[in-house]
């Protein structure tokens, strides 16, 4: 990740992200574009989690929820500033997510996956129940546009580059923890959180670091996504939509942050274009998981390091690492 | 080379697994300085020893002391925090990443930087990142793997993944290392320059070593003191010469193996 190909990669992603979209003239390529941007902000969040850690969470979706109800409830119904909604809804994330994790990551590896899937049922159940507050199943309408600093963003094109620079900053953020202490402590809980244990590595506030950090990065999405659609519902962040950020992870490739990127980019855009119904959807995601894990373990992305490394080896000796 | 002190204190500890007494009433006093072996027969309770040093199991009874300390209770990070690594029997290399990576963890708690500092990368990241790499080069190449640095952990041999294991675990400048039979599965040739790069653990880093080990010929070279386990109970200590001419020993141990 560090080095030339780690720049390369970088370089790539900001070129084709920033230089192209304002020439889309489709309204709809560039809506669907925003929202593989918002989701990817989550899956790269998750895959901190997954495929660095090791650490399995069902019910991600509910920080997203959580975090879009919130930033909503408060801008809509009490006049907050967006910037300020947001932020709360983050802040709200993060408090749930130490109160799960603390227990659940103390224990045995798939505690975290029962508690997330015990948390995010209950997240869905009373995003309907709880209809004077919510709206309930029917959804909560009228959320403000998000604007900050007198700004607003209505067009969809400055709304996509204000989703792009935070999707930046999130993967920046991910490479550089990736490429530190902490980043090697996160893959040696992954291969042994015994041998992580003798050194030295305090292996259950790791997890729960990365627990949460996943958690803000949902939640920053969630909010994102409240204020571009100005509607949420609580059919968007129920356990179909956790099972999809899974799948996007594991699609994209979970031992690599642009892995993130790819599975959201990918299984936002492709059910759109393809127009399939939701239990051939459900069906479809069954189906990647099963071919990922027995052809593609690395993913997208890993079948790309693959290949490039196979062309690269075959006009230079020695070729280039796979990461 | 041994000046007295104690540095590791296990005193009266038993270990119940359901019905089977893992460990019974065994007390060991390891000297500062010294190659300190544990040996025994298969299912002697060994390795069993090394988890409740390590913290990794907790004992029926009994206390364990380091340097006064009583880290009877402590978890296994702190005791590492404390000064005491061990490696495993079972390998256990990290797989997701390079040999340098590997050996750099080692030193997890000897480097440190906030995750602000790796985020922002200051200065205080880089300088600290660049120790700890030329910490880990340097006992990767005390142990001979300096070619490999760049690696996989995978992808290196299976004697070399012992060596590895070693290299992380001197990396965090451990006051007692405790290996758990380093020799499994090396060629003789493979052993005797492990014994070699052991006692140089002892003599040049200063570090204290148990030393669990099957291989006879590298225990008996290396160590300077010796405990026999045989059922959960210790039957012997003494110095190599000692332990080789013990009639129990040879009885329960030597015996059987020859
Ligand atoms: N976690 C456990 N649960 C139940 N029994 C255990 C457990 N760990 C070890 N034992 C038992 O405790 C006894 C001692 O095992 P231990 O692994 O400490 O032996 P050892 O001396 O290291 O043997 P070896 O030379 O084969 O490594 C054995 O009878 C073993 O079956
Ligand atoms: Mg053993």
């Amino acid at each position: 990740m560090e080095g030339k190909k780690g720049i390369f990669s970088f370089l790539i992603f900001v070129v084709i992200t920033f230089g192209f979209p304002w020439m889309l003239t489709n309204d709809y390529y560039l809506s669907i574009l925003i929202l593989s941007g918002i989701t990817a902000i989550g899956v790269v969040g998750l895959n901190l989690l997954l495929g660095y850690a090791g650490q399995i969470s069902i019910g991600h979706a509910a920080f997203f929820g959580i975090s879009a109800y919130t930033s909503a409830i408060l801008t809509t119904n009490y006049g907050l500033s967006v910037g300020t909604g947001i932020f709360s809804g983050i802040a709200l994330s993060s408090v749930v997510a130490v109160i799960i994790g603390i227990p659940a990551l103390k224990l045995k590896a798939l505690s975290l996956a029962m508690a997330t899937l015990g948390f995010g049922l209950i997240v869905y159940i009373f995003l309907n129940e709880t209809i004077t507050l919510t709206g309930g199943p029917s959804g909560f309408v009228g959320i403000p546009r998000f604007n900050i600093l007198g700004y607003d963003f209505y067009s969809d094109l400055a709304y996509y580059y204000l989703v792009a620079i935070i999707l930046t900053f999130v993967i920046i953020i991910s490479l550089n923890i990736i490429n530190s202490r902490a980043g090697r402590a996160l893959k040696a809980i992954h291969s042994s959180e015994n041998a992580a244990m003798v050194m030295g590595i305090n292996v259950a506030r790791f997890k729960l670091f990365v627990f949460v950090l996943s958690a803000v990065f949902a939640a920053t999405a969630g909010g994102l996504y409240a204020h571009y659609l100005s509607f949420v519902a609580p059919s968007s962040f129920d356990f179909h939509f956790s099972i999809k950020l899974i799948v996007m992870a594991v699609l994209g490739g979970m031992s690599s942050v642009w892995g993130g990127v790819i599975g959201a980019l990918f299984l936002t855009s492709m059910p759109e274009f393809l127009r399939i119904y939701e239990e051939l959807e459900t069906i479809l995601y069954g189906l990647i998981l099963i071919l990922c894990m027995m052809f593609m373990p690395q993913g997208i992305v890993g079948g790309i390091g693959k290949l490039s490394g196979f062309v690269m080896g075959m006009f230079s000796r020695g070729g280039g690492r796979n990461e | 080379m041994n000046n007295g002190t104690s540095l590791l204190k296990c005193s009266d500890v038993y270990v119940r697994f359901g019905g089977v007494m893992a460990l019974s009433d065994v007390s060991m006093d390891v000297q500062e300085g010294t190659i300190a072996a544990l040996i025994g027969p298969n299912g002697a309770g060994k390795t069993t020893l090394l988890n409740v040093i390590t913290g990794m199991v907790a004992q029926t009874e009994g206390s364990i002391f380091f340097r006064l300390d009583d880290l009877s209770e402590a978890q296994p990070h702190i005791r590492s925090q404390k000064g005491m690594v061990r490696t495993f029997q079972n390998l256990e290399v990290f797989s997701h990443m390079t040999v340098l990576e590997n050996v750099m963890t080692g030193a997890h708690n000897l480097y440190k930087y906030s995750v602000l500092d790796s985020i922002f990368k200051t200065p205080r990241y880089f300088s600290q990142e660049k120790k700890c790499r030329e910490a880990a080069m340097e006992k990767l190449r005390f142990v001979g793997l300096e070619d490999d640095w760049n690696k996989n952990a995978v992808d290196l041999p299976y004697g070399k993944q012992r060596l590895l294991e070693l290299a992380r675990a001197i990396c965090g400048d451990p006051v007692l290392l405790l290996l758990d039979e380093p020799a499994a599965g090396l060629n003789p040739k493979e052993t005797s320059s492990l014994g070699r790069v052991i006692a140089a653990v002892r003599d040049e880093l200063k570090i204290t070593i148990v030393l669990v080990e099957h291989d006879m010929e590298l225990v008996m070279s290396i160590s300077d003191d010796i405990t026999v386990l045989n059922f959960g109970q210790v039957i012997a200590r003494g110095t190599p010469g000692e332990i080789q001419k013990n009639p129990e020993v040879i009885k329960a141990y030597l015996g059987s193996d020859d």
